[in-house]
């Protein structure tokens, strides 16, 4: 509705994002959004916001850019020293900007993707029912890209609720990660190497984007006769697919189909760990089963709903 | 075979209804993709068919796995009960060969054919819409006649224009958004495949016919024109 940042410096990979497109991935549009879906949501919370507003989300660092209007911000996730008009602020908090301020972001120094939640949402057209931005295929978010310098992004108009002015607590993320992980849909095709799997610590390798992870340190053999490529079949984000060589690939935001076996499914309430991992970290893998799998969901669904002090 | 159910994480069952390129398997799958969306049920978020697979995301906090399947094993009933709707057949035009299909002559001294042949050939058989996937309105198509079988390009192009119509090995399809690719292109369509702000974003589903009608070069542009509008 009005204008609200002006891009000073965009940081290398920042884009609109909320929680994802759900109803379009039999045509080939994969679920896109926030690659953490706890910073975001609790972004969005710090400035009076539904949890499914659109946030930018930043990678490895963080945007630099101009208030043109009044307008509460909240910055969470990694931690990317940010600076209100040269005097460091704080990350998790609610903060008033006014017209002119001029917010400036580093490097990430913990984790991976910093949020940055705007009163009201940044209003980017809805596309198939999310605003998130869909690299690959060029559209969704603010033009279907990246943020450069110079854009200008507008927000929308939202009544002033009562809000919390700053998180009780905020996570550390650590250099090794554990996320749990369901065993399939194709692990009878590893049946010798599945117990390994999960007592290996792999590293994240340079190649990690929001279409997948792909880990290095430790190959996965599928067993004798089993096949090295399937029919495509649909993926889900978590899906750990292990391509011919043995490096398992940890499949995110941006792809609807594979033609490899996956031997397990990392499970959606700990997705957002794997949000903030960078080249470099170690990474291993906990067996769970569906109904804990079930479990942990519904205990993730209430902790985002974690009634907060106003 | 039995159909079989598969936990793909926390929140997502895979439905196996068979096994390879099978248009019968395949027309279960999307039969029972369009009953699960009819029907409506409030735990059920998104179903997706593949060639032999069905996707069906759910909530957990609605429904369990158990339940998911049984609703599954319920519908299936249906299917005997009720008969197929024929499948549709949705009409792409193409222009094939000169700027538009750039490897038409590759192709046609590669079957042993004429150019004329190859557009023959190509535009005679309806491909089934096995699935949809890798980019918007990418369809991965079965049928491909046996003589127009062509081996990918040694190394991609940049850019694919969006539209063009090509073949690699025994597959045929439609670039729907520009793109790197490697596959040889014979032609290429004047219609907007994938439309995201249209109603329907996409002019055919998994499960449709697909028929390629060879058009002129003025034919092509009157086309263009009229998609642009």
């Amino acid at each position: 509705m009005s204008d609200a940042l002006r891009i000073i410096s965009p940081g290398p990979c920042t884009t609109v994002q909320d929680l994802g497109r759900f109803h379009a991935m039999h045509l080939g549009v994969p679920v896109s959004g926030v690659m953490d879906d706890y910073a975001a949501t609790f972004a969005n919370r710090l400035v009076g916001n539904d949890p499914g507003a659109a946030v930018l989300e930043m990678t490895l660092a963080g945007a630099s850019f101009t208030a043109l209007a009044a307008c509460d911000i909240a910055i969470t996730g990694a931690a990317m020293g940010p600076r209100l008009n040269g005097r460091p602020v704080e990350q998790w908090v609610s903060l008033p900007l006014a017209p002119g301020d001029v917010v400036e972001m580093g490097g990430a120094e913990n984790g991976c993707r910093a949020y940055l939640a705007i009163g009201g949402g940044f209003d980017v057209a809805p596309l198939l029912g999310s605003r998130s931005t869909y690299l690959g295929g060029k559209c969704g978010g603010f033009q279907g890209r990246m943020l450069a310098a110079g854009d200008v992004l507008r927000r929308l108009e939202a009544p002033l609720l009562p809000r919390p002015k700053r998180l009780p607590w905020y996570p550390i993320y650590p250099e090794t990660i554990v996320v749990e992980a369901i065993p399939g849909p194709h692990h009878p095709y590893f049946g010798a190497a599945l117990e390994g799997f999960f007592s290996t610590v792999f590293t994240v390798s340079a190649q990690c984007n929001r279409m997948g992870i792909r880990l290095d340190g430790g190959k996965v053999q599928r067993d004798p006769g089993a096949p090295e490529s399937i029919l495509s079949e649909p993926v889900v984000p978590g899906n750990v697919q292990i391509p011919a060589g043995g490096q398992p690939i940890i499949l995110l935001k941006e792809q609807t189909v594979g033609g490899y076996t996956a031997i397990a499914t990392v499970i959606s309430s700990d997705l957002w760990r794997l949000g903030q991992a960078k080249p470099g970290d170690r990474l291993r893998f906990s067996r769970v089963d569906v109904d804990s799998g079930q479990r942990l969901l519904r205990q993730w669904v209430e902790f985002l709903a974690t009634p907060l002090p106003c | 075979m039995a159909t079989e159910f598969i936990a793909s994480g926390e929140r997502c069952l895979l439905a196996v209804y068979g096994r390879g390129i099978d248009e019968q398997v395949n027309e279960r799958v999307h039969r029972m993709a369009a009953l699960l969306r009819r029907h409506g049920n409030p735990a059920i978020e998104a179903v997706v068919g593949s060639y032999c697979t069905l996707a069906v995301h759910y909530n957990p906090l609605r429904s369990g796995f158990a339940e998911v399947a049984a609703l599954l094993t319920d519908l299936e009933k249906e299917l005997v009960t009720t008969t197929a709707a024929p499948a549709r057949t949705v009409d792409i035009p193409v222009c094939y060969g000169g700027a538009f299909g750039p490897d038409l002559d590759f192709v046609a001294s590669h079957c042993r054919m004429s150019e004329e042949q190859v557009i023959a050939c190509h535009s005679k058989p309806a491909y089934r819409i096995y699935t949809i996937g890798f980019a918007p309105g990418f369809c991965y198509l079965g049928g491909l006649d046996e003589g127009l079988h062509t081996p990918r390009l040694e190394s991609p192009r940049q850019k694919v224009a969006a539209g063009s119509v090509g073949i690699a090995g025994n597959q045929t399809g439609v670039y729907p958004l520009d793109s790197p690719g490697g596959w040889r292109l014979i032609g290429r369509t004047p219609l907007r495949l994938f439309a995201p702000e249209r109603q329907q974003p996409l002019l055919y589903e998994a499960g449709d016919l697909i028929r390629f009608r060879p058009i002129s070069e003025s034919e092509y542009l009157t086309l263009a024109e009229e998609e642009r509008r």
